[in-house]
């Protein structure tokens, strides 16, 4: 019971970043029906570029903190940019086409991006610069640090933030109206691109923001770090009900905390037949059984069969 | 239907046509060297992760090579009446077993006289099968996995010690730091479940009790919920079988949630690169590298600074083993006077050579004999020499040995010094102080023999542990 | 004419070395793979992101009952149709649990399938050795007809035929019978049945396609190619680790259904055989082409081969968003739909 509790802190600060990349696909699925597998790319390239610019900054002379800043800062900006091109150059000649080729496309683009990322980064791996004082607390018997702290609080906010845009303004009301019915929409004078645009905008930047806290966190960045991120996290978003922004929230706290208290107590679950070599696929079992009662995710909605 | 389906075959023939003909075109950068003489090209594959999360150590065993190649080079060897030219093609398998068997063939092809490698167990296992059907001698500086030799090909070496003598000598270790408990960690990969296997029984058989045995994989970056479970257990040590990518952060993590408990790993975390992904919590915890440390070997410390001086890097794990590994190729091509693979593959396995990593000699099944494992222990980034276990007391012993010889010979020295300096004084007591000198040189010799013995035994006892 | 060229094929290829017919060999082996998901994504319309486990199944099956790990040598007629089995057994057990889901539930549901028999397989040495872990399963046998090896090089009628050709021989007489099989289900009541549950699954079951028990045939049908193709793998490689069967070969097989044309064929050959052997081309062709264009090594060739291969998937499915080779059919409706 001792470490029950600390599992638990364990899994909301992964799920808290689960829950900032999986905002990012399930924004991106709801409007257009589309895996976007690049996007844990992007996260990764966010994470890449804060350590570089900051590393920079630093090196030139200014305070750690404010180069965190202009380093996090940088990475959203880029993070958007990229966003922007993905949308505008590999998905929208697409728009019109079968549902997979897009899919393809995207898995295209997530290689061309990871080799891309090896040519400019390097192969090694780099160390993020630690911006936070070694802050320990200690509360009934769990241990967490600062940084932990800081990433629940910038994700919820975050969340929070989004939630504001897409319930209490002009741009949201678009975006939810595309989502339902793109073509009503349109006729409504909402102008689809633009929202799109906007949704792959705004997605990327929660994923830049994911990739600052991703690398302040285990404090090491690699080119390949997107890929596993995005995986779980889209898992996250179809758990949570994939178009359902609150559903991506949870499904990421959820999968995180279900990781963390998988890989500690499925040793002690199975009698010893399942050690914590097992612990990937607890997440995929949960999300089984869990589409098994409810075939839409947790919070998805009953939507007729699309074609 | 038909046109069609025999259009796409065409085009496809095609295209292997031309492959096929471009690579016999494949461009050899070379620059002639203007020579009366005959000259041969030796050419060596090399293999190892270029691409993935091990690039920065395959960069670094491609830099091992291409300073030995450079090296011979320059010297310029005479091999059959000609002389030889050693070039390197290099290969990316990207720790991937099945692109290294495409690779393997790929050099079986291009028919190289040998090849360095591959880095992981897991690719060079089953790319000797290749090598060995084409008999092609392959000589590993990184693979550790014990069954590597044990499959009974003639052409597989490997110029370090593989994980049965590293796990010994680590659950030796750990039970000499004192620790009761141990958890052990394995990254689920033919390398690190290997080297925690072996480290397990050699830590029960030590008294140690393992206390938890968690898994987690070559790509993972957390490690929080396996470390929290750790911490419940109170286990004194953390033993990692796996790679400095994953071990730093787990060294870190485990310092973040507080846990108290010392960390030992393999030859996958002895690296600058773990120091540097676990940063403080690195400090004061123990690796294991098979050989003996390079500055206390002869050729050790100018390798370093010719390693330094060429790359402008540093060294990150096997570089020296792959620098020695071409140069026993070459010189058992020299021995043998002959490039051919089936002329020197014979002399391999006679080798006995001083390497920057330690004295070269293969046991029958293709392992280095008396393999020895040093461990280290990271003080202020660097690594810093512990002692060394298992065979390793054959280099120490033959050390000792030359040692005592070298103490005899001073001895028998001062007896003729003072035979001289006494002089023709006092003839009786000349012979009076030669006869004592007589007797202390006796005892000096007779001394300096037990050393010699001592030592012999001890090299025997390691042997016959080994 | 076409069997002239598919009998010259190998000995063309040799000339560049054996790596070329090898390479051949895995291509032919990916067309296996391919048509198997054709049947699953492209007939049926069910997005099949772990289709790599009924490889993996095969594959072991191959392993575990050829090689000196349980000691057991078993003949290819008896091992081809129990990883076929089993396959067809794993195409039901992964299928039933989707049966309620739609489009892209049903993705991270097969993919997170594909995941837990990868990881399955990695750690099943313990307690009992079933299959090994990630040290894998060496020194399997090869196929073999009597007293007639499939590996190594023999003579026949003067000619020294090689391991890989005599494989690539096996490849292409089975390709045949797969292909086969395949039209023919196509053109069959199970086939239209299956494309009707792809276009509108409410329809076909509103006119009384037992839309449950067809799904599980596609899944079961599909798995069995896979389960035939891993046995051949495992056989030709004398090697299985699990590493060979991660996500990323899911992946690469959808990637050959779609960009060869879905559904089609013809297409979804060219698509396996182009995706297996354009990474082999530019492996050899990256390092000399820059060479030529800019007379010095700009990139590293690892690093390029890859990118450029990601380039080519963005760039084909942009100009041709059907495939390379799409049904004629297919190609009419998306003209109707317009771009």
């Amino acid at each position: 019971m001792d470490i029950f509790l600390q599992q638990i802190v364990n899994g909301l600060v992964q799920g808290s970043i689960y829950a900032l990349v999986a905002l990012g696909y399930t924004m991106v699925y709801g409007i257009m029906g589309l895996i976007n597998f690049a996007h844990g790319e992007v996260v990764m390239i966010g994470t890449l570029v804060t350590i570089t610019v900051a590393g920079t900054l630093i090196k030139a002379g200014m305070p750690v903190a404010l180069a965190g800043l202009a380093g996090m800062m940088a990475a959203v900006l880029v993070c958007m940019a990229l966003g922007w091109a993905l949308e505008r150059v590999a998905y929208r000649p697409l728009r019109h086409a079968p549902r997979l080729t897009p899919l393809i496309t995207a898995i295209g683009m997530s290689i061309v991006l990871q080799n891309l990322a090896m040519m400019v980064w390097g192969r090694n791996y780099l160390t993020f610069p630690s911006f936070l004082p070694n802050m320990d607390f200690e509360l009934a018997g769990a241990h967490f640090t600062a940084i932990q702290v800081i990433i629940v609080l910038v994700s919820a906010a975050t969340m929070g933030a989004l939630l504001l845009l897409v319930y209490r303004t002009k741009l949201g009301m678009a975006m939810r109206a595309t989502a339902q019915n793109p073509a009503v929409a349109s006729l409504m004078g909402v102008n689809i691109n633009r929202v799109i645009a906007a949704a792959f905008v705004i997605g990327s930047a929660l994923g830049a923001v994911a990739g600052v806290m991703v690398g302040a966190y285990y404090e090491i960045a690699h080119y390949q770090m997107g890929f596993m991120l995005g995986l779980k996290a889209f898992t996250a978003a179809v758990l949570g009900g994939i178009g359902n922004l609150a559903g991506a929230m949870l499904g990421g706290i959820l999968l995180g905390i279900i990781e963390a208290l998988g890989a500690g107590y499925i040793g002690d679950l199975t009698g010893g037949f399942l050690g914590s070599h097992y612990q990937d696929i607890f997440a995929f079992v949960v999300l089984i059984v869990v589409l098994m009662f409810k075939p839409s995710g947790l919070f998805g909605e009953k939507s007729g069969d699309r074609a | 239907m038909q046109a069609r389906l025999s259009v796409i075959a065409l085009s496809v023939a095609a295209v292997f046509a031309l492959s096929a003909c471009g690579q016999k075109e494949e461009p050899k950068p070379v620059a002639a060297a203007p020579d009366a003489k005959p000259e041969t090209v030796v050419k060596l594959g090399h293999v190892a992760p270029m691409t993935g999360p091990q690039a920065h150590l395959g960069k670094d065993n491609e830099n091992g090579a291409v300073l030995a190649v450079e090296e011979l080079n320059a010297k310029g060897m005479e091999i059959g009446g000609a002389k030889v030219r050693f070039e390197l093609i290099n290969e990316d398998d990207g720790a991937d077993p099945k692109q290294g068997a495409i690779v393997a063939q790929k050099l079986v092809d291009a028919k190289v006289n040998g090849v360095i490698g591959h880095l992981n167990s897991g690719t060079t296992i089953p790319a000797s099968k290749l090598y060995f059907d084409a008999g092609i001698p392959q000589v590993s500086g990184s693979a550790t996995n014990p069954k590597y030799t044990q499959q009974g090909f003639k052409t597989a070496f490997r110029v370090m010690a593989n994980d049965v003598q590293q796990g010994l000598a680590l659950g030796e270790f750990a039970a000499k730091q004192g620790v009761k408990t141990v958890a052990i960690v394995d990254d689920r990969t033919a390398y690190g479940q290997g080297l925690a296997d072996e480290f397990k029984k050699a830590a029960e058989a030590a008294g140690i009790k393992v206390v938890a045995t968690e898994y987690t994989n070559d790509k993972a970056t957390d490690f929080k919920a396996i470390l929290t479970k750790i911490k419940s257990t109170k286990a004194e040590l953390i033993f990692f079988g796996g790679m400095d990518a994953q071990g730093g952060p787990l060294a870190k993590q485990a310092k973040q949630l507080g846990v108290k408990a010392l960390f030992l790993g393999g030859d996958g975390v002895c690296t600058p690169e773990f120091m540097k992904l676990g940063g403080e919590a690195a400090e004061g915890n123990y690796c294991s590298l098979p050989g003996s440390p390079l500055e206390k070997l002869a050729n050790g410390p100018a390798f370093k600074e010719k390693f330094n001086k060429r790359f402008n890097a540093e060294i990150q794990l096997y570089a020296p083993y792959v620098y020695d590994a071409v140069w026993v190729v070459a010189e058992a091509m020299k021995r043998a006077d002959s490039v051919d693979p089936a002329k020197y593959l014979a002399e391999i396995g006679k080798t006995r050579y001083d390497g920057v990593t330690a004295q070269i000699a293969f046991d029958e099944f293709g392992d280095l004999k008396g393999g020895a494992i040093s461990m280290y222990k990271y003080t202020g980034g660097k690594l810093e020499y512990v002692e060394t276990l298992g065979g390793g007391a054959v280099a120490t012993a033959g050390s000792e040995v030359k040692e005592a010889v070298a103490e005899v010979k001073d001895a028998a020295k001062a007896v003729a010094g003072a035979a001289t300096a006494v002089g023709k004084e006092a003839v009786s007591d000349v012979k009076d102080a030669a006869k004592a000198a007589a007797e202390a040189g006796k005892d000096a010799v007779k001394a300096g023999a037990e050393a010699v013995k001592n030592a012999a035994d001890a090299t025997k006892a390691a042997v016959d542990k080994k | 004419m076409l069997a002239a060229l598919l009998v010259a094929l190998p000995f063309v290829a040799a000339m560049g070395g054996q790596a070329w017919v090898r390479i051949l060999d895995f291509a032919i082996l990916y067309v296996f793979l391919a048509l198997g998901l054709n049947i699953v994504v492209g007939l049926a319309g069910l997005l099949d992101l772990g289709y790599i486990a009924f490889y993996a199944v095969g594959a072991y099956t191959w392993a575990l009952l050829a090689s000196p790990h349980f000691g057991l040598h078993w003949p290819i007629w008896a091992i081809l149709p129990v990883g076929a089995g089993l396959a067809c057994l794993a195409g039901v057990v992964l299928g039933s649990p989707t049966l309620k889901l739609r489009g892209d539930y049903l993705a991270i549901v097969t993919l997170g399938f594909g995941e837990i028999v990868r990881i399955f397989l990695n750690n099943l040495n313990a307690p009992i050795n079933v299959t090994n872990g990630p040290q894998g399963i060496t020194l399997i046998d090869p196929v073999s007809f009597g007293a007639f090896q499939f590996s190594g090089t023999t003579q026949i009628l003067g000619f020294a035929i090689s391991g890989p050709q005599k494989y690539y021989f096996l490849l292409v007489a089975l390709a045949i019978l797969v292909i086969i099989i395949n039209l023919r289900l196509q053109h069959s009541r199970i086939g239209r049945a299956w494309q009707a549950i792809r276009e509108d699954e409410i329809a076909a079951k509103a006119i009384g396609i037992n839309t449950r028990n067809l799904k599980l045939l596609a899944f079961a049908m599909g798995a069995s190619f896979g389960g035939v193709a891993g046995g051949i793998f495992s056989a030709m490689q004398g090697f299985v680790s699990p590493e060979s069967f991660s996500l990323i070969e899911s992946i690469m097989i959808l990637a050959m259904v779609v960009l060869g044309g879905m559904g089609h064929i013809p297409g979804v050959i060219l698509g396996a055989v182009l995706l297996t052997v354009l990474p082999e081309v530019l492996r050899y062709g990256v390092g000399p082409l820059q060479m030529a264009l800019f007379g010095k090594m700009l990139a590293d060739p690892e690093s390029l081969r890859m990118l450029v291969f990601g380039l080519a998937l963005v760039l084909v499915m942009r100009f041709k968003p059907a495939g390379l080779w799409p049904s004629p059919v297919r190609r009419r409706e998306l003209q109707e739909t317009g771009k």
